[in-house]
Parts: C-alpha cells; sequence; structure tokens
C-alpha cells in the first residue's frame, strides 16, 4: 500500500525517464542535470551568486558584452525594462495561454501615469515619482480590466485583434487629447529620492542606479509570481491554457482566471512603463509604437512562453541585439517578425521551453521523483553486476 | 486630485460643426465604409472557413495598394489629374485594378501557405496561428518599409473629381458614387458567388465541417488557397478604391489601422457573414466620420471605430446580423 504522494512521485518519475528518451539532448540538458541535482539551498546560492554578478555589470562592463557607440549601463537599463516587461506578458501568453498584442498600450499607460503627476510640465498635483509606481500598476490594472471584460468571455481571437487595436489606440489619443500633449510631451519627470556626494543618484544620464532599480523590480516581481504560479491561480492559468473546456468543466472559473492573468499582466506592463518614464525622464507619443508590442512578443515567445526565466532572457536578448550589433538596429522588426514566424513554425516552445511537470505538492515530488530513478538505476546496475 | 484631472481640456464636443455636417460626413463615410467592407471581406471569409483571424490581411491591402499605385504611375498618372480621355482613364484604372487584386491575392496566398499551412498540418494551438499571422503583418509591413522607406508614396490623381448632385444640401462627387457603387457590385458578386457557385458550395460546406466536406470529396486545402485568393483580390480591389480616395495614404503601415477598422466591421456586421461585412462597413464608415467631427479631428475615426469594437464584443459579439458562412443558404 503506498501513499498518494509516492504514487504521484513514481508516476511522475516514470513520465521523466520517456521525456528523457524521446526528447533529443539539448545543449543545456547537462546544465539543466546539474541544477536539478543540486540542493534547494544550493540553488539558492547560485541564483544569488548570478543575481550579485548580474548587479556588478554595469561597472565590470565586460569587454565582450559591452556595446560600442552605446552607454552599456543604459542599454542594461533597456535590456532589464524589456526583461521585465517579457515578465509581465509571460503571465498573459505563457502561463494564461492569452495573446495580448497591445502590451505597449499598458506600458504606454504607465508612462503617461508617471508623466502626468511627476512632470513640471504637468499641471496635476504632484506626487513623490515612487508613488506613481503602485498608481502606475493600479490605473493600467483597471484598463485591463476595463479590456478584458468585454473580450475575455470570448475566444481568443477576439482579445488578440482588440489589444492590437488598443496599442494603436493609446498613441493616437496621445496625439489628440490635448492633456497628454502629443510630441511636446512631458519632460523632468520625476525620480526616486536619494543624493549621494551631494548629487542626485537618480538621473536620466547615469543608467547604473535605474538598473539596480529594474533589477531590484524584477526580482521582487519574480518571487511574487512564482508564488502565484505554484498556487491554485498558476495551477487554474496553465489548466486554462492547456484546454480550456476541460478546465471549465473540471470547475475552474475559467473567466475569473483569465481576468486575473490579464490584469496582473497588465499591472507589470503599467509598472515597467512608469519606471522607463522616470529613467529617460521625458515621454511623447512617439515612444509607443505599436511595432514594439511585436517585439515583445517576439522576447516572450523566443525565450519560451510559459518558462518565465526563458521569456526574461528573450527580453533581454531582443533588447540587445539591436545595441550590440548596430547594423540590424533598423532591421530590428523585420528581423524579429521573421524570427517569430520561424519558431512558431519550427520551434513553438521557444529557446528555454518550459518542461512538462505535476504541479500539484509542489517541489517535493520533483526530488522524490529524481530519488525514485536514481534507486531505479542502481537496482539495474545491480542485477547487470549480479 | 479631481479638479486637477477636469481642468485641464482632455474632450471637446463640437456639436454645431457635427449637425451642419451631418450629411457630409454620412456621404463620406459611406465612401469609407464602402472600401472596409470590401477588405472585410477578406477576414470574414477566412474567418469563416478557417475559423483564424488572418492579421496579415491589411498587409494583403496595402501590398494592393502598392501595386496601384506603380501600376498608375507607370502608365503616366501623376499629383494632377490626366488629360486622357474618359475612355483611356477607364481603361487604365481597370488595368490598375487588375494588377492591385493580383498583388494582393498573390501576397494572400503565400501568407497562407508560408505561415499557416505547416500549421495546420501540425494541428497547432491556436495561439500558435495567431502569433504567426502577427509576425507574418509585420515581416510584410517592415519589408515594405525597409524598400519604400518611412515616408508616403507620390500622390496620384485618377480623374478630375467633379461634382455630381446636392443632396440634403451636402455635394455628391463622382469619386464617392463609383466607389460605392462599385464596392456594392462587388460584394453582390461575391455574395452571389457563394451562394450559387460549385466554388461557393465548397467555401460553404468547409465553412460548416470542415471533416465531413473532405469526406465527402472536397478538396480542403484547394478551398482554403481558393478563399484566401478571394479575399485577397477584393483587398487589391479595395486598394484602387483606397488610393482614389485617399492618394497620400500609400505608406508601410497605411494597411494596419485600416485592417483593424475593417475587422471591426466585419464584427460588426457579424463575421463570417457577406452581408453583414457591407452593412458593418457601410455603418462603421458613418459612425467613424460623425465621431471624427464631433470631437473635431479626423484621427478620432480611429479611436471611435476601436470603441465600437470594444462595445459590439460587450454586447452582440455575434455582429447584427450574427450569422457565419456555414448557414448561408444557396
Amino acid at each position: 500500500m503506498t501513499s498518494p504522494i509516492e504514487d504521484v512521485a513514481a508516476s511522475q518519475a516514470h513520465a521523466d525517464e520517456q521525456a528523457e528518451e524521446t526528447r533529443k539532448p539539448t545543449r543545456f540538458a547537462g546544465l539543466q542535470r546539474w541544477w536539478n541535482g543540486l540542493a534547494r539551498p544550493q540553488q539558492w546560492l547560485v541564483l544569488g551568486l548570478v543575481a550579485v554578478l548580474l548587479y556588478a555589470l554595469p561597472l565590470l562592463n565586460p569587454p565582450l558584452l559591452t556595446t560600442p557607440g552605446y552607454d552599456f549601463p543604459i542599454v542594461l537599463c533597456d535590456m532589464a525594462r524589456f526583461a521585465l516587461v517579457a515578465l509581465g506578458l509571460n503571465v498573459v501568453v505563457g502561463q494564461a495561454g492569452l495573446l495580448d498584442l497591445g502590451y505597449i498600450g499598458f506600458f504606454a499607460v504607465g508612462s503617461y501615469v508617471a508623466a502626468l503627476w511627476t512632470s513640471t510640465d504637468s499641471t496635476m498635483v504632484k506626487i513623490p515619482y515612487l508613488a506613481t509606481l503602485p498608481l502606475a500598476m493600479i490605473v493600467t490594472g483597471f484598463v485591463g480590466v476595463v479590456l478584458g471584460l468585454p473580450t475575455l468571455r470570448l475566444r481568443g481571437d477576439y482579445l488578440a485583434i482588440v489589444t492590437l487595436g488598443f496599442g494603436e489606440i493609446i498613441r493616437l489619443l496621445a496625439t489628440i487629447i490635448p492633456a497628454l500633449k502629443g510630441n511636446t510631451g512631458f519632460q523632468n519627470i520625476g525620480s526616486p529620492p536619494g543624493a549621494w556626494n551631494g548629487k542626485p543618484v537618480f538621473t536620466i544620464t547615469n543608467g547604473t542606479p535605474w538598473f539596480w532599480l529594474f533589477l531590484t523590480v524584477i526580482i521582487v516581481v519574480t518571487l511574487l509570481l512564482g508564488n502565484l504560479e505554484r498556487s491554485r491561480v498558476g495551477r487554474a492559468w496553465i489548466a486554462i491554457r492547456e484546454d480550456e473546456d476541460a478546465a471549465e468543466v473540471m470547475g475552474v472559473p475559467t473567466f475569473k482566471f483569465k481576468l486575473w492573468a490579464f490584469t496582473i499582466g497588465a499591472a507589470i506592463g503599467g509598472l515597467s512603463g512608469a519606471l522607463f518614464a522616470g529613467q529617460i525622464g521625458f515621454v511623447n507619443n512617439q515612444k509607443f509604437d505599436v511595432a514594439t508590442s511585436m517585439l515583445f512578443i517576439a522576447a516572450v515567445v523566443m525565450g519560451g512562453a510559459g518558462n518565465k526565466f526563458g521569456a526574461m532572457i528573450g527580453g533581454a536578448i531582443v533588447a540587445y541585439l539591436p545595441y550590440r550589433f548596430g547594423f540590424i538596429a533598423d532591421k530590428k522588426y523585420l528581423i524579429f517578425g521573421v524570427v517569430l514566424v520561424m519558431l512558431m513554425i519550427f520551434r513553438p516552445q521557444g529557446l528555454f521551453g518550459a518542461r512538462n511537470h505535476l504541479l500539484a505538492y509542489g517541489r517535493s515530488i520533483k526530488r522524490q521523483a529524481a530519488r525514485l530513478r536514481r534507486d531505479a538505476r542502481g537496482d539495474a546496475a545491480l542485477k547487470e553486476g549480479a | 486630485m479631481l479638479h486637477a484631472l477636469v481642468a485641464e481640456s482632455w474632450l471637446t464636443f463640437h456639436w454645431s460643426d457635427f449637425l451642419s455636417n451631418f450629411w457630409n460626413a454620412t456621404f463620406d463615410g459611406l465612401t469609407f465604409g464602402a472600401i472596409y467592407a470590401l477588405v472585410a471581406l477578406g477576414y470574414t471569409l477566412v474567418y469563416g472557413v478557417l475559423n483564424l483571424i488572418n492579421f496579415a490581411h491589411s498587409e494583403v491591402f496595402i501590398a494592393g495598394a502598392y501595386a496601384v499605385i506603380f501600376t498608375l504611375s507607370g502608365l503616366g498618372f501623376g499629383p494632377s489629374p490626366p488629360t486622357l480621355s474618359p475612355i483611356a482613364i477607364i481603361g487604365d484604372l481597370l488595368v490598375a485594378l487588375l494588377a492591385g487584386a493580383l498583388t494582393s491575392a498573390i501576397v494572400a496566398l503565400l501568407v497562407e501557405r508560408i505561415a499557416y499551412k505547416p500549421l495546420r498540418a501540425r494541428n497547432a494551438p491556436r495561439l500558435v496561428f495567431l502569433i504567426t499571422a502577427i509576425g507574418m503583418s509585420f515581416v510584410i509591413q517592415y519589408a515594405f518599409f525597409l524598400w519604400r522607406g518611412a515616408v508616403a508614396e507620390p500622390s496620384v490623381t485618377m480623374y478630375q473629381d467633379k461634382a455630381i448632385f446636392i443632396v440634403f444640401g451636402s455635394t455628391i462627387y463622382l469619386s464617392q458614387l463609383i466607389i460605392v457603387g462599385a464596392a456594392v457590385l462587388m460584394m453582390v458578386g461575391i455574395d452571389q458567388l457563394i451562394r450559387r457557385t460549385r466554388i461557393g458550395r465548397g467555401i460553404r460546406a468547409v465553412a460548416q465541417d470542415p471533416d465531413t466536406a473532405t469526406l465527402m470529396g472536397v478538396n480542403r486545402e484547394r478551398i482554403i488557397m481558393t478563399t484566401f485568393v478571394i479575399g485577397g483580390a477584393l483587398a487589391g480591389a479595395a486598394a484602387l478604391f483606397y488610393v482614389m480616395k485617399v492618394p497620400q495614404g500609400v505608406i508601410y503601415n497605411g494597411g494596419f489601422i485600416l485592417g483593424i477598422k475593417a475587422f471591426t466591421a466585419a464584427v460588426l456586421g457579424g463575421i463570417g457573414n457577406i452581408r453583414g461585412a457591407l452593412l458593418g462597413g457601410l455603418l462603421l464608415g458613418m459612425i467613424g466620420n460623425y465621431g471624427a467631427y464631433l470631437l473635431g479631428d479626423a484621427q478620432w475615426i480611429d479611436v471611435v471605430s476601436f470603441i465600437v469594437l470594444v462595445l459590439v464584443l460587450m454586447v452582440r459579439p455575434d455582429g447584427i446580423l450574427g450569422s457565419n458562412l456555414g448557414k448561408v443558404r444557396a
């Protein structure tokens, strides 16, 4: 008589075994095995080291990675911004399987929230810059609900085209509504407080502190989203992504959870928009081209929809390549468009595809399954020896 | 805080402008609506047969517009009205129409073969189709961008537009009659094609139930290709009227927003419904123009159209005529 957990572990071990047999060994297979073999504290230690390395990047300015002609810390900010956007979009596209083509719209709303409430060009009440970050999340989350309510009840296609329209409409509204100042835009957008040797820390010319802020926000958001993914909510999202009808039949309130995913994604988009506004210190209607939405989608899909680390890496790559290789800068939409189509046809899971694994019982089941397989291999070896 | 929000100027309504220009807006809106309707047919047909929004359809349209403008400037048309006889002009316009329709049909077919067929063969999830569709759309858009740059093509005047008669104090121009007349004629033709011919029967069969249609001997792949070609050709025809109405509008991303409006028209009339596309197009054209006059800027047309889309999806997602291609009776 085995306990349910043992049964589950055994079936996971079996599934892993099969997956390993059927899947072609990838370049990252060794890395993955090494990672899975580490104990939890060791994993945290490695992650901590990676984080320290990332924080040190703008100071190190490594020779091969550096971007000639562009200020490296500023490029890093851009990469971090794309990574944050990809992280948020991954909740919508990767986790819940909803296609949001107007993510730039939420990003723009977040930017304008920061601009309207902090810029000296705005006649509205001024609030501290850091207060605009949660405010931007609330406002964009609300916009997400307004867009999601009518469309999420329908098939996914409608959401795609409505969000696509939204991305373009926000830019138009910024042009034709007098209060949003069109091309003139808003200058002198606020920044976080703090001074070093009598000079303010956060300025538009120095990317390093902004990069650290971005990185900190990314880490916090990643931890929060990780918890969410391992909860009932995350399981509901994946169920919806894999088969919405089946999920509904199994009692998952699909509409509610789709709306949650869409809203959370929108709020993260708004957050990155507000950070962006502060970092570059200037917002006008030219910064929110709907084609950028396509870059965001490409980032998530390239990294591997459903895998938040993959998505972040994808985001960083998409932002980095045009800076590193200047000759592709004006062709980036074409190139990433082709990449998008090719990926969908030949490798839909992206570079770092999300691994299918059991969602119940959390991480312990993975370790138990790994132990079972080790034991099984040990038994087989013993038999051969005998 | 609220005071600060309200104190700035967000929206201003121009009621007197709107009322004095009402009929003008109506007739001009109908003209734009006819163009939307022709493009909307491409969305509707593909949606009916494949249950897929072909995001690249807006680029199929703009490819046709480029072909039209290249053909016309090749034939010697320029910014000033030509001094040819009416017969010669009509002949040249027919050549341009053909060039546009052919180019768009080829692009539509290429999109189908490159981007959708491999996925269909693999039975990929719907999300994958949509991502490829949007990817294709941007690939074509930015191919034009790299080729022709970020500027609009030099405008081409096809003929000297003139006032024909006056209705409700608003002048009706020759171009408006041509565009609405030709569009309605084409729509009737397509409607009859779908209802009466063998090809139409095949399209309806695949729209209704692809598996059963295949069992009954319908070549599904061929029907899909035919659908893309018909939709593409109509978009190419729409491109001629678009160039006629907006000569300075041929730019790499010029199809994008028009595509969204055409899709809105399709949804408004009932997606998958051919008569719905016409009705939706004409209605949307008028609504957009009313919004533009009321709010005092032509760019409001796009915003108003988008709001219409969201409202339709909220209130009546099946659209006004609300049926699909499969339910059309012969």
